[in-house]
């Protein structure tokens, strides 16, 4: 039976992979928050999983406004990089793990979550930045992956208490899937941001690490929590964080926490990361 | 439910990108969507005004984009995700794009994201400022 065996959730900021890819990170600026990574690093090499769910947005990198999936599956073998505008990013290819995303996906939409199914799919900054800070830079990702991208850019995205549920369903439908895999959700995005307008540049760090808090401890209400409030609190693209909602919902409901981190800034933007583990009944 | 767009205009200094802007900036968020590949950016960058009249958009949102007026560019229906394409083709980062939209310059942005970045205290609603 393949299980979850843990939950990562991290910010994905491009000017974070402009550090690696140029390669910034000792510098005095970037130096404090790539730190903030090195245990996770050690951390992942422990605990390499077959495959990583990640939950991710576009950014105008792959889906144009022809189509706008709020929720979408890429069920393929591998994913090729984005140009998102400044050429590649010169990471490897991400390699897929279409058995378990078919599964993932068919189990998804008869449980009435209208997943948009993926056989072609370029993976932008959303997705490789946080495979960066985990993994370092190797010639290959030591672990297999099924993107899950969410529209997070475009209002109405889905609702806290919609991506909540989609997470439990996706812990239920990997229980369910036969081969004997160790299976990660990663939730990506935030913290605190905006990166439009007069407003821009805003960070809310006591929002932030109760959000946290509240998504370590105390979910089933965090899910309630507005549209609205994310848009005013955290930053008109702070209400990526629903995407963390979903990593939380497949964890189950009691978590230990291995791991925080939290550091302003990077580029525009407040960097969180936790790494969580289900708590055994 | 019905959705409700108003919601989100007391916000200061904020555009939200609704499905209701995604319509009216359809086409120019495509026509940045055809900054992903570097033959398009040369293209773009060589003869901008001709390259921008191949595009459905508005003159408006045409003459925001030949003054990099990206606050014009939201009002007219972009979403700053797309806009990057046309700062990314000239090289320009997200923290230089986006201090243009604020009253600040950009090395005190940057020092005002190095500090903590911008207090949300008086940010939260244009009311409390007298702005609406």
């Amino acid at each position: 039976m393949a299980r979850i065996t843990a939950g990562i959730t991290t910010s994905h900021i491009p000017a974070v992979g402009a550090a690696i890819d140029m390669e910034r990170t000792e510098e005095p600026y970037w130096k404090p928050m790539f730190a903030g990574y090195d245990f996770s690093k050690q951390w992942i090499k422990e605990n390499t999983p077959d495959v990583a769910i990640i939950i991710y947005n576009d950014h105008a990198s792959y889906f144009g406004m022809e189509i706008m999936p709020t929720f979408a599956m890429g069920i393929a073998d591998k994913f090729e990089i984005c140009d998102e505008g400044y050429g590649k990013r010169p990471v490897p290819v991400v390699e897929g793990a279409p058995e378990l995303a078919t599964h993932l996906a068919a189990s998804l939409i008869l449980d009435d979550f209208d997943m948009t199914v993926l056989n072609v799919l370029e993976v932008d900054h959303g997705l490789t930045v946080p495979m960066s800070l985990m993994f370092g830079t190797p010639d290959k990702w030591p672990t297999k992956v099924i993107p899950l991208p969410v529209n997070v850019v475009m209002y109405p995205q889905p609702s806290g208490e919609r991506c909540f549920a989609l997470g439990k369903a996706i812990r239920r439908a990997v229980e369910q899937f036969d081969e004997d895999l160790n299976v990660q959700v990663w939730g990506t995005g935030g913290m605190s941001h905006q990166i439009q307008g007069a407003r821009a540049g805003l960070i809310n760090e006591p929002w932030d690490r109760k959000f946290m808090d509240d998504l370590v401890n105390d979910p089933e209400n965090l899910q309630y929590k507005p549209h609205l409030e994310y848009m005013i609190e955290a930053g008109s693209e702070g209400v990526e964080l629903i995407m963390w909602l979903i990593m939380r919902g497949a964890l189950g409901e009691k978590v230990d926490e291995v791991y925080r981190f939290y550091h302003v800034p990077a580029s525009n933007t407040a960097v969180g990361h936790l790494i969580l583990t289900p708590k055994e009944d | 439910m019905k959705p409700d767009f108003e919601q989100f205009k007391d916000i200061p200094g904020t555009t939200i990108f609704t499905i209701e802007y995604a319509r009216k900036g359809f086409w120019l968020n495509q026509f940045c969507m055809s900054l992903r590949t570097e033959a398009n950016r040369k293209r773009f960058l060589a003869n901008e005004r001709e390259y921008l009249d191949e595009w459905q958009m508005t003159e408006e949102q045409k003459q925001a984009v030949l003054d990099r007026d990206f606050q014009k560019m939201l009002d007219n229906g972009g979403n700053v995700y797309f806009l990057s394409k046309i700062f990314a083709s000239e090289g320009i980062s997200y923290v230089e794009a986006v201090s243009t939209m604020t009253d600040s310059t950009l090395e005190e942005y940057k020092q005002m994201m190095i500090d903590g970045g911008r207090n949300i205290e008086g940010w939260r609603s244009k009311k409390e400022r007298g702005e609406a």
